[in-house]
């Protein structure tokens, strides 16, 4: 299915679209911005942003957002339970290293989760380690082996199976390449994946 | 000498003329005659009162575009535009004028003293009525509660039910959040700079040696030496200490490295190296504009000044906006201190920008033309004003 996008990053408006308006959002990673300033202008969000980097902070506040400088995995610390209705953790999971503890204090602070992630397991990026022997390089993960900012190598599959495992519960699931979803086979055919996440039932947290 | 009036200029260099504010003017504001002396934090009262300020812009028909900027120890309310005479501009000149971040062709910038200096408001050196003699150690304590709360007679007194923003860097940074903590109500925004919500043991440390330079001069006499002239080697001293906390290793290696102001080794005690004529300069340009009982009076307060704990944001929800700026090479206020302030907000869900800039300036980065701070500053208030335009009380 192709995504009416408008010129948005076409994980953006998925992730837009999993969102209800008037929400409290906080965006782990903001980067410059564009998608909290989309969903403070169009779903009336209150906003705020964790970026570490300074360019991209000048770029947040230049459009009118609150972002605090920090990296990911100190940034949740001081934000009491229940802050956020979301919390956005797009593109970076595979950047952190204490994922589990990300993830338990992300919905610690806000009631639910949405995480997007390249997708390993891409039918590309097999080919690419099967028949070429090289360490892949698809659209999603473009980086080369001594250059890429990744730290965890996922696919769709193993986060499915660590969501079992930790008790997290899948409320939705949309799998990506490019402008189109994935529905058949996604650990096959998408190159990223965006979950929305809050705790399973009956989880002791 | 040539190097120490380069820096000089550095940073106070205003840049292009046409946004200048041309000449302006300190104005004098007297309350709090006897008996409705103004209480003090230590139980003691004070009065009359005169406080400095200048203002600069147009406060507009709402009474919504007011900034109030606070300055630093040493500073005065003379943040901007020329004095008559004088060639060169006010403190923050680089940050407040027509088209900068404070743009006085939007907001009406008021940038305001404090009492216990010796700019213009009351303080050790002024005459106590009651005596017809300066003040002296007669001068009670005041603390940074207090100097908020004098400004906020003045800002009652300017007809302003709320201000747009309250600014500063340092101490200045301390009354602006003293603003948030005595009158949220009547704050939209603040923006802390390079600043703490208390002193660390290595800065009163610092202040404490001041103060000992000080009062270990003959000169001082107890503080009574209004008639006999200040303590100007204490003062000059305490001044050189704080100069060199000011910068950054890399700073002083940039401005000064191991150059000689003349060739060679003179093989005495005079000053061989550029550095400690600069040093010697300031000192002594110091002790011609400050006076030393202002100067243990308000290191006193700086040190006593505690918001940590969550004094910042007492009781309920704050609608206030926050911009917290530190940078990398301040060591007297490290970006540590910052990030305390931006932990309290977080904690009380206000809404906050946080950054760390890069510079290599050093604490006294926030005076210097610094183009992040320049963007934030503007962009932070803009916002905040459409906001406030829009009827807007929360930050969307």
């Amino acid at each position: 299915m192709e995504i009416i996008a408008n010129g948005i990053r076409p994980d953006h408006q998925v992730i837009f679209d999993m969102i209800d308006p008037e929400s409290r959002i906080l965006d782990l990673g903001c980067g410059t911005g564009d998608l909290l300033h989309l969903l403070a202008g169009d779903k009336d969000a209150r906003v705020q942003g964790i970026e570490l980097d300074e360019k991209a902070i000048y770029e947040c506040v230049r459009k009118g957002l609150s972002v605090c400088q920090s990296d990911i995995e100190s940034g949740l610390a001081e934000y009491p339970d229940g802050s956020f209705d979301y919390v956005i953790l797009n593109q970076s999971l595979q950047e952190i290293r204490k994922v589990f503890f990300i993830l338990r204090e992300a919905l610690r602070v806000g009631s639910k989760v949405i995480v997007g992630f390249p997708n390993f397991a891409y039918i590309n990026a097999r080919i690419c380690l099967c028949f070429g022997g090289k360490a892949p390089m698809t659209p999603s993960l473009p980086y080369r082996w001594y250059d890429t900012p990744n730290l965890r190598f996922l696919s769709i599959s193993d986060f499915l199976d660590f969501c079992a495992e930790k008790g997290f519960a899948v409320e939705k699931a949309c799998f990506l390449n490019g402008q189109k979803t994935i529905t058949f086979w996604p650990n096959l055919r998408a190159l990223g994946a965006i979950f929305l996440l809050s705790w399973g039932r009956g989880i002791n947290h | 000498m040539k190097a120490t009036l380069k820096t000089e200029s550095m940073k106070t260099a205003s840049g292009d003329l046409s946004c200048s504010l041309g000449v302006v003017e300190t104005k004098y504001f007297i309350f709090a005659e006897p008996p409705a002396a103004l209480k003090l934090e230590s139980g003691e009262a004070l009065g009359s009162v005169t406080l400095a300020y200048e203002t600069y812009g147009v406060l507009n028909k709402e009474k919504s575009n007011a900034i109030l900027v606070l300055h630093a120890l040493s500073g005065d309310a003379h943040a901007a535009g020329f004095h008559r005479g004088e060639a060169s501009p006010g403190w923050w000149d680089a940050m407040i004028g027509p088209g900068k971040p404070f743009d006085t062709d939007r907001y009406f910038v008021i940038c305001s003293n404090v009492i216990g200096g010796c700019k213009g408001s009351t303080g050790p050196s002024s005459i106590d009525s009651g005596t017809g003699k300066p003040y002296a150690l007669e001068f009670p304590f005041v603390t940074i509660a207090d100097m908020v709360q004098a400004q906020r007679r003045l800002i009652d007194f300017l007809g302003i039910e709320k201000l747009l923003c309250v600014a500063g860097g340092s101490m200045g940074g301390m009354q602006a959040l003293q603003w948030v903590a005595s009158y949220p109500e009547r704050v939209r925004s603040a923006i802390p700079i390079a600043t703490a919500l208390k002193h660390s043991p290595q800065q009163i440390a610092f202040n404490e040696v001041g103060r000992q330079s000080i009062m270990a001069d003959p000169a001082w006499r107890e503080g009574n030496y209004y008639d006999t002239g200040q303590p100007e080697r204490g003062l000059a001293v305490a001044r050189m200490i704080g100069h060199i906390t000011f910068m950054s290793d890399l700073s002083m290696e940039e401005k000064f490295s191991r150059r000689l102001k003349n060739d060679r080794f003179s093989f005495n005690f005079g000053a061989d190296f550029e550095v400690e004529g600069y040093l010697h300069y300031r000192g002594a340009n110091f002790v011609k504009r400050f006076d030393a009982n202002s100067y243990l009076y308000i290191t006193k307060a700086m040190d006593y000044f505690d918001l940590s704990g969550g004094k910042l944001i007492n009781g309920r929800a704050l609608d206030t906006r926050f911009l917290v700026i530190s940078f990398k090479s301040d060591w007297l206020y490290p970006a540590y201190q910052s990030q305390e302030i931006v932990r309290q907000l977080k904690q009380k869900q206000v809404d906050a920008t946080y950054c760390e800039l890069k510079s290599t300036y050093g604490h006294d980065a926030f005076l210097v033309e610094l183009e992040g701070q320049t963007t934030l500053i503007h962009h932070f208030l803009e916002k905040t004003y459409s906001g406030e335009r829009n009827g807007n009380g929360n930050h969307r």
